[in-house]
């Protein structure tokens, strides 16, 4: 559902530019708001979320559908967590609906999806391992890297079961904003994906906010 | 599967562990209808390697899972294939029951009064197997239910399918490489039965039909083929 923010970006505590192919890891508290923007338009924004005080407790995608009975994200959605706790709400959403069960690419998956001789392309989890390499004071490993949200993708599925990656629905200017419930750390990838349209095959920054 | 080495069941609301090699086949029958069989795969050479859903569903383009279709670790390869399905639809999404479902549904796991007729959930059945491992609740990913349907619309709303799998569905499972299955019988999480299911659940284990040139599950998509290539560089040399 289609939500305008009364939040104003130049009121911001804080905001960055993510270029496609990077990271962006940060604190959102319990109480805070983060808007991710799609400054070009169809750019996935990968993102993972943890109990900043126990990276074990995280965004669940299984708890987070199932409880709401719907695949797709939009305001009103309550992401939760592993433990079935909720954790953000999404309270703003221009774009109208992101996905839960795209997963995010790997060099792996790729030599699966594409080519065994494109495992050298960059991808999403390339970039969460740096991420919970640089930054151990988060006390992420590898395990807790699960299943993401992918904010601005659409990825239908048919009355048969099957699962179509059709072109993105966001544009130039789309966001989405959700508010902490509780003190929660965000890993983002900018994804670098070139070998399909969930980017547009044209991977473009992405820029975050955060009030406080 | 080549002949049947070894046949067991499952009560409801139990779990179990097993590791089975390359070339083994495990074939599960809902003996009564109406069962749900929640279950993880792990490298059973390297935990951190373990079954990923999304990568397995947006591999194949699908979002059911059925004969043809291979359930994809994280890492490129095929923990198995999925040879026979008498059923024609699994889900892999929606998680597994908490003690509050059951407890809200059925009543809370009482031991002392029940015994082994206690209601047992999902996530508690998965984090006791996990544990003797070393695992824990951060190494759960995303689970299949077999023998459990849920159906979207074209607003994404989602609902189980009541009475999907009746008496002696069937699915058979041939690995493609050494894998720890972690297993329970726990209801599904968005079961409305009116009692506890009881209903148990058969598995037979032996081993597989050598994987041929013209393999079905192989060449169920071009996706698939590749990931046996990478199966195969795995095991190159062994």
């Amino acid at each position: 559902m289609i939500t305008e923010s009364p939040l104003n970006t130049a009121n911001a505590d804080f905001s960055e530019v993510v270029d496609a192919g990077d990271y962006f890891i940060y604190p959102l508290n319990k109480g805070e708001t983060m808007r991710i923007l799609d400054l070009e338009g169809n750019q996935a924004a990968d993102t993972l979320f943890f109990n900043l005080h126990d990276p074990s407790e995280r965004y669940s995608a299984m708890d987070t559908i199932r409880e709401q009975r719907n695949v797709y994200l939009t305001s009103g959605s309550i992401l939760r967590t592993n433990l079935n706790k909720p954790m953000l709400e999404i309270v703003a959403d221009t774009c109208g609906r992101h996905d839960t069960l795209g997963g995010a690419c790997a060099t792996e998956s790729n030599t699966v999806r594409y080519s065994l001789e494109k495992r050298c392309m960059h991808a999403c989890r390339d970039s969460w391992m740096l991420a919970i390499a640089e930054h151990p004071e988060y006390g992420i490993q590898k395990q807790d890297i699960g299943h993401n949200i992918n904010f601005f993708m659409n990825v239908p599925i048919t009355e048969e079961g099957g699962l179509t990656f059709e072109d993105g629905i966001s544009g130039a200017g789309k966001y989405v904003e959700f508010a902490a419930l509780l003190d929660t750390c965000v890993l983002i990838s900018n994804c670098p994906q070139l070998n399909n349209p969930c980017n547009g095959y044209n991977p473009t920054p992405v820029e975050v906010f955060i009030w406080s | 599967m080549q002949e049947v080495a070894y046949t067991t069941e499952i009560p409801a609301g139990g779990h179990w562990s097993l590791r089975l090699h390359r070339g083994t086949s495990l074939r599960i029958t809902d003996v009564d209808g109406g069962a749900n069989v929640g279950m993880v795969f792990f490298s059973s050479e390297n935990s951190l390697e373990r079954y990923n859903a999304p990568d397995t569903l947006k591999g194949q383009h699908t979002f059911k899972l059925t004969k043809g279709n291979c359930l994809y670790s994280d890492m490129g390869r095929v923990f198995a294939s999925i040879v026979e399905d008498s059923l024609g639809w699994h889900e892999t999404l929606c998680g597994n029951s908490h003690a509050e479902h059951v407890t809200q549904q059925w009543g809370k796991r009482d031991y002392q009064n029940n015994q082994n007729a206690w209601h047992q959930n999902g996530t508690d059945a998965f984090l006791i197997e996990l544990s003797k491992y070393g695992l824990t609740r951060a190494d759960l990913p995303a689970n299949v239910n077999w023998f459990n349907k849920v159906q979207t619309d074209a607003n994404g709303q989602m609902a189980l399918a009541e009475g999907h799998s009746t008496k002696d569905s069937q699915v058979e499972l041939r690995f493609e490489m050494d894998t720890l299955v972690v297993l329970h019988t726990c209801p599904h999480p968005l079961s409305s039965a009116a009692e506890y299911p009881i209903g148990q659940v058969q598995l037979e284990l032996g081993l597989a039909e050598p994987v041929a040139e013209d393999d079905y599950c192989k060449n169920w998509c071009e996706e698939n083929k590749r990931a046996f290539q990478n199966n195969d560089l795995y095991y190159l040399g062994v």
